[in-house]
């Protein structure tokens, strides 16, 4: 049984406003990452040893590309949501808690958006 | 900030070491490796569209032993927070809560981790 009235609970986001939405995400995305790990390291291990060719043609597969967007999506997403929590148990100044977390969402979309560029110019250029 | 000097709540040294907490405490390292870890993709991904020269020098880490060891370490990593992450979604659901469960599923989660690992890699060498 909750004491608080049904208008508090609808307004009540927590302190930052946001509510589960960090969890439900980096459960979403954990989900998702599964079958796309499995799938990625399956079809990685086919051609990591084979040169540029065969990473070039594998890549290049509209399949493969579509995947391996998706892939990257989901990875970087969970990680700078787990890299955020793990930024505020441990730091405690606030505001290099805040430089710290701003660093980790730039680095992630900077990489995230370099990965899939990459793998789009591969697909399509290829 | 007013809370500055107010004591902490029970933290880390005041509870009984148990190897759960291991799994814990390597669930988070391995989830910050892997996050750092994604140089490595993005690195190979932009190699590969950059063009074959480029990508002789990612070939040359992946020859190298010290590439196959950060490799190796990648790949456990990866499975390791894989099987774990799964154990998480099932405590999410809310099961696998009671004390026996939580170690069985640890001694599972260990196990799976390097045993796909082991697999992954007998795999890549052609072996299996």
């Amino acid at each position: 049984m909750s004491y608080r009235s049904p208008l508090a609970r609808a307004r009540g986001l927590g302190s930052a406003r946001e509510g589960a939405g960090h969890w439900w995400a980096q459960r979403l995305t954990a989900v998702a990452l599964v079958p796309l790990c499995l799938w990625f390291v399956i079809g990685l291990l086919e051609v990591i040893g084979e040169g540029y060719e065969a990473a070039a043609d594998w890549i290049s597969l509209t399949e493969n590309a579509a995947l391996l967007v998706l892939f990257v999506v989901a990875a970087f997403h969970h990680a700078q949501l787990g890299l955020q929590v793990v930024i505020e148990d441990y730091v405690h100044h606030e505001g290099l808690k805040i430089a710290g977390i701003i660093i980790v969402k730039f680095a992630a979309i900077l990489l995230g958006f370099s990965a899939i560029f990459a793998v789009l110019s591969i697909s399509f250029g290829g | 900030m007013t809370t500055r000097d107010r004591p902490l709540s029970p933290h880390l040294q005041i509870y009984r070491w148990q190897w759960t907490m291991l799994l814990s405490i390597v669930h988070r390292l391995t989830g910050v490796a892997l996050s750092v870890g994604t140089l490595l993709l993005v690195w190979w991904l932009v190699a590969v569209a950059a063009g074959p020269e480029t990508y002789a020098a990612v070939q040359g880490f992946i020859s190298h032993w010290f590439g196959r060891l950060v490799l190796f370490g990648f790949t456990w990593a990866l499975f390791y927070h894989l099987a774990n992450g799964i154990r998480h979604l099932f405590w999410d659901a809310g099961r696998g809560y009671a004390l026996a469960t939580g170690y069985a599923s640890a001694w599972v989660v260990v196990l799976a981790s390097l045993a796909l690992t082991g697999l992954a890699w007998l795999a890549g060498y052609g072996i299996i």
